[in-house]
């Protein structure tokens, strides 16, 4: 139980992360310039951006349930189950940033979640 | 994604660093768990006591420097090559840490796991090669 309960955390708070820093660099804008100090400007402007904070937050959360995971399962076992993060990626995707996910991509998901399947069974 | 050889060159370098820092930190992060003992108990004195011990492991701190080292690699290659070259080419990540797994902490990788991780790889291969944006340029 304490195994699933990380793994929420490390594919949820992963994923919400990742899905609040890809909305903040999008608010943000696309880099074009990559001279040091123009990086640092971006880095400025992105540090000020809300949704940011949120997402660094969710992925520390989830590197330390990772770290507790990794305590308690072997590395071969963790890090391949937290593929399911393309699942939960794509599907936050729609949700929230309202991208148009293609058949081919939902196939690729799918063949990805029976993988995740497949290491899970392999567990013991 | 201009054609040249020496940008070739260049990508492939940084997409074997991706393949083998990303798994070999993640390695030493489990080599580090591992030595510390596991975290089931909760209780605040022995939850500080477990996290005082993450950050004196000196392999947290390397696995930590090997994931920096990995990101830096996947920023650096993504500011020239398409995303949708570097993520299914960096899915091989998967197998190198079962195999890293196998060798350097001596885990038993049994024929469904490597058969699970063959299948994740392949999936993430299909996803990278979907179109990368599927959103209009604001």
């Amino acid at each position: 139980m304490l195994e699933l309960t990380f793994l929420f955390f490390i594919i949820g708070a992963g994923t919400g992360g990742e899905l609040c820093v890809s909305h903040a660099m999008k608010l943000v804008g696309e880099v074009h310039d990559f001279r040091p100090a123009a990086i640092m400007q971006f880095v400025g402007r992105a540090a000020r951006v809300g949704w940011m904070w949120v997402g660094i937050s969710l992925m520390t959360l989830a590197f330390f349930s990772l770290l507790a995971m990794l305590s308690m399962e072997n590395v071969s076992f963790v890090v391949p189950i937290t593929a399911l993060s393309y699942a939960a990626g794509t599907i936050g995707a729609t949700m929230f940033l309202r991208e148009k996910v293609s058949r081919q991509r939902w196939l690729g998901v799918l063949v990805v979640c029976i993988g995740v399947t497949l290491v899970w069974l392999s567990r013991r | 994604m201009k054609d040249s050889p020496g940008l070739h060159l260049k990508t492939y370098v940084l997409i074997l660093f991706i393949a083998f820092f990303a798994p070999l930190g993640n390695v030493l992060l489990s080599k580090g768990m591992k030595t510390i003992g596991s975290a089931r108990n909760w209780e605040p004195r022995q939850l500080f006591h477990i996290l005082s011990q993450i950050l004196a492991s000196g392999y947290i701190w390397l696995g930590i420097a090997c994931l920096l080292a990995f990101f830096i690699a996947y920023m650096l290659v993504l500011t020239w090559a398409d995303y949708s070259y570097v993520q299914p080419a960096s899915s091989f990540a998967y197998a190198v840490v079962a195999i890293l797994g196998l060798l350097l902490l001596g885990e038993k990788v049994n024929l469904l796991r490597w058969f699970g991780i063959v299948v994740i790889c392949v999936g993430v291969f299909i996803v990278g090669h979907t179109h990368p944006r599927t959103t209009e340029k604001t």
